[in-house]
């Protein structure tokens, strides 16, 4: 097993005309179970015709009914990502993953909103994320596969190649992964580490988890605190930005020390009071994982 | 993005904020000419930076003679003025604001930021206007009153009253209170505001309800649409090295370190910061050079990072996916090559295609020091640039 997704997925991408989309579904569609779960995209004006063999339709909703998708995929530009997740989660996807960075807050605030407002069950991650992986069945994004293989660590951050670097010690200790999640480095996103921690804590295929953070808000305390009283598994975590400056946005739009609060210091401080093992050298996520794999 | 406090109070007037009268100047002759304009018998004399702690720093002064706001504006404007947000080298003031004084019976705060927990835009007001909200957050934290804005509703009449109210204003004055709040959050909303500030908005001796200070910043995600509020940027007050590096879509900040560095992502880029401090030394900037990099966007970055004379040497690092790690090393031999790289550079390359990038670096014969994972390229940096 795994979370969020498995090779039974079945995926629309919405913005598959565009060039980043074409290209990340390329490579998608390329990687393991990726030409059985890849099948439509979304184009209204190219609705009839195909990408590479991936048929495309008008809206997400006939994606959903001529190919049982029940996963979006969104590489549409900032100026319209937030309309193209209100698609998504209004055919009632079950999942829908928002890589496009650079969205408004304002645009995200009234999409989760309305999400809230008419009881959506779709989960979101991202936006402003690398996307979801699990090795050797599928990948939903833009991270590398190759650097992956099929294991029972989970794996949760905010950051893209962090998350990567996260993978790669854990592969040079000859640790496989059961999924990878990129959360998104935006302040109003979707899911947040709480709810993949939940996730993994019941997914029998997950032995344990690298949960890895960074400055800004508070979203790596509640889950930490969450864990404390509730996660069966051990969690090892490390937090990016004890070198940030305050009052600065550190390249994600959510990465920013404001009125002093969301510091790596204090989120670090949180975490290991609530039991989960951090490491203040980012070369030892790896290493620190697996000392607590018993 | 942020704008000046003149700046902020024509964008709130515009949603029905009473703001005292006042001029933006730029020299001590349209101070006097801004002062003979504006009738009274004070005048505030403001210097306009981006940054907080005005006055404190001795960037604001009360005149009593149109003579005195020619000496006061003679002495702040050119001045280095420091706060506690401009660093110990201050910041140049350029522009002034010169406005009427108010009959102030009461210092009170609101603001406005988005809230990450409910993912709202959350009102903020408090009674102990003209301080440092951290500060009273800090302090009394009962004083601080929020109201989390429903997106659909906007800020209700009875949200408004009810904060107006809790923080101290008269019946009389609270409908004019509703309405600079309200107004106030109109604004935040329209704008794509990140954080918007009246401290202080006061209560005078009449009654009304006035925004004597202003803060706005904006989401620079939403600047594509606010094209108004891009000709407000002063370029003056940001740092070059950051401008240089938007033009070149590179996320760059300044930080007080010698080690510049050069890595793709901006969790990692924060990871390889914090792994050079572990090993201590201090990093001299943030670089993101994002999921794209060309060689000519990593020549780039080296000439950026070589502007500051305080960068004693170079790591870079990169965790190579989609962008392979051969494609890196090439820009790297380039850029080195090109600026006639003359302090250590470490290169900690990991991903697709790291052997061939790592012969690369090799083989252009260039003094660049390989390493195998983050610890091992800080350790070495930190090394190299100490002499050892």
């Amino acid at each position: 097993m795994s979370i969020l997704i498995n090779k039974n997925t079945r995926v629309v991408t919405q913005g598959i005309t565009g060039k980043t989309g074409q290209f990340h579904t390329r490579m998608s569609r390329d990687y393991a179970n990726g030409r059985n779960c890849y099948v439509a995209g979304v184009n209204p004006k190219k609705a009839g015709e195909d990408f590479e063999g991936i048929p495309i339709y008008a809206s997400v909703k006939e994606a959903k009914q001529k190919q049982g998708v029940n996963t979006a995929v969104i590489y549409v530009p900032p100026p319209f990502a937030a309309a193209a997740i209100w698609e998504a989660v209004d055919a009632d996807l079950d999942l829908v993953i928002c890589i496009t960075e650079g969205i408004p807050v304002r645009d995200m605030i009234e999409v989760k909103d309305r999400m809230a407002k008419h009881n959506k069950m779709s989960i979101l991650v991202g936006p402003n994320c690398p996307g979801v992986i699990t090795p050797e069945e599928i990948k939903i994004g833009i991270m590398p596969g190759h650097i992956h293989k099929k294991g029972r660590i989970g794996v949760v951050s905010r950051s893209g190649t962090l998350t990567y670097e996260a993978v790669g010690q854990l592969m040079e200790l000859g640790i496989g992964q059961s999924t990878c999640v990129g959360t998104g480095g935006d302040p109003v996103n979707g899911v947040k580490h709480i709810d993949v921690l939940r996730m993994f804590n019941d997914d029998p295929d997950t032995d344990a988890v690298i949960m890895v953070g960074e400055i800004g808000g508070s979203d790596e305390e509640t889950a930490a605190l969450w864990v404390k009283d509730n996660m069966k598994k051990p969690v090892v975590g490390f937090i990016a930005g004890v070198t940030a400056p305050a009052g600065k946005r550190m390249g994600h739009a959510g990465a920013i020390i404001s009125g002093g609060k969301g510091t790596a210091q204090e989120k670090l401080e949180v975490m290991q009071a609530c039991g989960i093992k951090i490491t203040r050298n980012p070369a030892e996520m790896g290493k620190t994982l697996k000392a607590v794999l018993k | 993005m942020k704008i000046h406090e003149y700046q902020a109070k024509e964008v709130l007037r515009k949603y029905g904020v009473p703001t005292p009268r006042g001029v933006p100047c730029f020299s001590v002759d349209e101070a006097v000419k801004a002062a003979e304009a504006i009738p009274g018998k004070v005048w505030v004399v403001k210097a306009q930076i981006h940054a907080g702690g005005r006055g404190k720093g001795g960037g604001v002064k009360l005149a009593k003679t149109v003579d005195e706001v020619k000496a006061y504006a003679g002495q702040i404007l050119g001045m280095q003025l420091k706060t506690h947000q401009t660093g110990p080298e201050g910041q140049k003031v350029r522009r002034l604001l010169i406005e009427e004084g108010a009959d102030i019976k009461r210092e009170l705060y609101v603001g406005m930021v988005v809230d990450r927990v409910t993912q709202k835009v959350c009102l903020m007001a408090s009674s102990e206007g003209g301080m440092d909200i951290e500060e009273v957050a800090a302090r009394t934290p009962e004083k601080i009153h929020k109201v989390f804005v429903d997106p659909v509703t906007g800020l209700k009449d009875a949200e408004a009253d009810a904060v107006a109210a809790k923080i101290g204003i008269p019946a009389a004055s609270v409908p004019q209170a509703r309405a600079v709040l309200q107004a106030l959050y109109k604004a935040f909303w329209d704008t794509d505001a990140s954080l918007a500030e009246i401290n202080p908005l006061v209560l005078t001796g009449d009654g009304r309800v006035v925004a004597l200070d202003a803060k706005i910043n904006f989401d620079s995600n939403a600047l594509f649409r606010h094209p108004d509020l891009v000709a407000l940027r002063d370029l003056d007050e940001e740092d070059a090295a950051e401008i240089e590096a938007s033009k070149f879509d590179l996320s760059y900040i300044s930080l007080d370190g010698n080690i510049g560095c050069l890595v793709n992502g901006a969790g990692l880029a924060m990871a390889t910061m914090d792994t050079i401090k572990l090993y201590g030394a201090e990093p001299a900037n943030f670089l993101d050079v994002g999921g794209g990099a060309t060689a000519e966007k990593v020549t780039e970055a080296f000439k950026i990072m070589l502007k500051n004379p305080k960068v004693k040497g170079i790591l870079v690092n990169i965790f190579g996916g989609i962008m392979q790690c051969d494609t890196i090393a090439k820009g790297v031999v380039a850029a080195a090559r090109e600026v006639n790289l003359s302090v250590p550079l470490v290169v900690r390359m990991k991903g697709t295609n790291d052997e061939m990038g790592r012969q690369i670096l090799k083989d252009s014969g260039l003094p660049i020091i390989s390493a195998d994972n983050m610890a091992d390229a800080a350790q070495k940096i930190v090394a190299a640039v100490a002499g050892k």
